[in-house]
């Protein structure tokens, strides 16, 4: 089945500091119909962020899709405080790196 | 230069049609500079206050706990001399929350002393300066420990004990709409904030005109990041902003960007665990009924947030405490023998410092760029390093002798690692520098706690002074 990247789908992937215990994650789309498309495909579900990620589903605070944004957003627990020694990513800004290549199968 | 509706509109803004409108030019004043060009358009649509924040959690633990700004002082002289001239230029209040990152006393200090040496050096009329303090001692903390009223912990924290509470450096409590209404109803002109939730600062002149507290800080919320409510992405431009009884509005002043449903909406939603909620001293802010339209090519309008006040009030601390002073050493590797290997290589060196230092009193910590550095145990990548890997190693201890010890050793014991197949005998790293470098102190968040207060003006003093001549 043709596939394409979440990259390739997606107008904005980011990751931030959501407080200084969390870091959230923002997949927003420009059409409703590509919104749907990954919804629909599950390839960013609660379970696929544990096996992208590698984490157990508690580390999951949130996960809501937001239709106003045409967004899927979810925010998991950090294991250190942000800026503590040994925090490579103080902003939380470059988490959403392996998201980019995740497929999504068409339609 | 296009001209949005909303700037035309204000040509016939009558009493029938109350509103409010605020330009904001920064959402981190002092961070990186104000980009000028779209601040005067804003400027030009005379706005009746100009608003930043000037705080963030981002930066750190280190400016709270050293009590330092992140950024140099003529970047935040720049961003406040933009703003007051164009403040006293147009007769309207201008209002920084959280003075210089942290909003601790020393920041608001800070803010005030610029201020009133830019009144000085343009000669400017006198004008009030308001201002608060958000520090919490300490000891009001150990009272209430003691006292069994809990500092609950957020985000799943425990509630705070007496030996996190020792190991803290300083505390910020983070204020409401509350001090700034305070101010205004005293005349100050420019009101200079400690530590304060963003979006009170553009809540407060707007509750205090009588505009429903709903699409108030639903009105701050949208504002405080400036253009990052805006399309193309570009920081530090301005956004004009207007609240009416019914709806808000926000338009990006720059003429190449937009503020499209989608950028205003993605913003909501912008550096919080969940889209829905927004929560301040005195309640939170419910947006699940929101509606957003696009009100003209780059203006959206919106309706429908509320407010929910709270049954109890409780105040945000943040508190950060230092562990050590700080050195860092930077090493390279290049045999892909060595990379394949590279936690022998650092279980090594830690081996080594463990034999010359003991198990205690200092920290070591080694990043590996090239593998995981940024993501850590999230990488799925970890076990695939790139060609070739660079290691920033991290030394921490009580005394600077200690700390510079230890990152030498983690750092040159690296050098000397015993891999069995090795082929380069005369070196196992690259060194970039044989030295280690002083760093900033190491600190840590301590505090992400809330506690309850009976008045919420309690934690905040408000002074007034004058500037000018």
């Amino acid at each position: 089945m043709a596939t394409r990247t979440l990259a390739e789908i997606a107008k904005t992937i980011r990751s931030k500091n959501a407080g200084v215990d969390r870091i959230t994650f923002d997949l927003i789309f420009a059409e409703r119909a590509d919104y749907e498309l990954v919804r629909r495909s599950g390839v960013v579900s609660r379970s696929a962020v544990c096996r992208i990620f590698g984490i157990e589903d508690s580390r999951i605070t949130d996960y809501v899709e937001f239709d106003p944004a045409l967004a899927i957003k979810f925010t998991i627990r950090r294991t250190v405080p942000s800026g503590s020694p040994g925090d490579g990513d103080t902003f939380g800004s470059q988490q959403y790196g392996p998201l980019l290549g995740i497929e999504v199968p068409e339609g | 230069m296009p001209v949005s509706t909303q700037q035309r509109r204000s040509a016939v803004r009558t009493d029938n049609e109350p509103s409010l409108r605020i330009v904001c030019p920064n959402g981190h004043l002092g961070f990186a500079p104000i980009k000028t060009g779209s601040f005067v358009i804003g400027c030009a649509a005379e706005p009746d206050l100009i608003c930043a924040d000037s705080g963030s959690c981002d930066v750190g633990p280190v400016p709270l706990g050293a009590d330092i700004s992140s950024s140099p002082r003529r970047w935040q002289e720049h961003d406040l001399e933009v703003m007051l001239l164009a403040s006293r230029r147009l007769g309207v209040p201008m209002i920084i929350g959280s003075a210089g990152d942290t909003g601790t006393n020393s920041r608001v200090d800070l803010f005030v002393e610029i201020l009133r040496d830019l009144a000085r050096k343009h000669g400017l009329k006198k004008f009030r300066i308001g201002y608060f303090y958000s520090e919490v001692g300490k000891e009001e903390l150990r009272r209430r420990i003691r006292d069994g009223d809990a500092v609950e912990g957020l985000d799943d924290r425990p509630a705070l004990d007496l030996a996190t509470l020792d190991a803290t450096d300083r505390v910020v409590a983070v204020a409401g709409v509350h001090p700034y209404i305070k101010l205004l109803d005293e005349g100050a002109d420019v009101i200079i904030g400690g530590r304060s939730s963003d979006c009170a600062i553009f809540a407060a002149p707007a509750i205090r005109c009588g505009f429903p507290a709903g699409l108030a800080y639903f009105y701050g919320k949208i504002l405080e990041c400036a253009s990052f409510c805006a399309e193309p992405y570009g920081a530090k431009e301005s956004v004009l902003g207007e609240i009416t009884m019914d709806d808000v509005k926000v338009t990006a002043m720059l003429p190449e960007q937009r503020c499209t449903i989608a950028s205003v909406a993605g913003h909501a939603m912008y550096e919080r665990a969940n889209p829905f909620y927004e929560h301040f001293l005195g309640g939170h802010l419910d947006m699940s009924e929101c509606h957003y339209e696009q009100y003209d090519d780059r203006t959206t309008r919106i309706t429908g947030p509320r407010y929910v006040p709270a049954r109890e009030l409780r105040v945000k601390l943040e508190g950060s405490g230092k562990i050590g002073e700080r050195y860092v050493g930077i090493v390279g590797v290049r045999d892909p023998y060595t990379i394949a290997h590279i936690d022998d290589v650092i279980g090594w060196a830690r081996q080594q410092a463990r034999e010359q230092l003991g198990d205690s009193g200092y920290e070591l910590h080694f990043t590996v760029y090239g593998r995981d550095a940024i993501l850590g145990e999230l990488e799925p990548l970890k076990a695939t390093p790139a060609h070739e890997i660079g290691i920033v190693v991290q030394g921490i201890a009580r005394t600077r002798e200690l700390a510079e010890e230890a990152c030498m050793i983690g750092t040159r014991q690296m050098f000397y690692a015993r891999l069995p197949r090795v082929k380069g005998t005369a070196g196992g790293v690259a060194f970039l520098l044989d030295e280690v470098m002083p760093a900033s102190p190491a600190y840590r968040w301590t505090l992400n706690h809330t506690m309850r207060v009976d008045d919420p003006l309690e934690l905040f003093p408000t002074f007034l002074t004058e500037a000018g001549v």
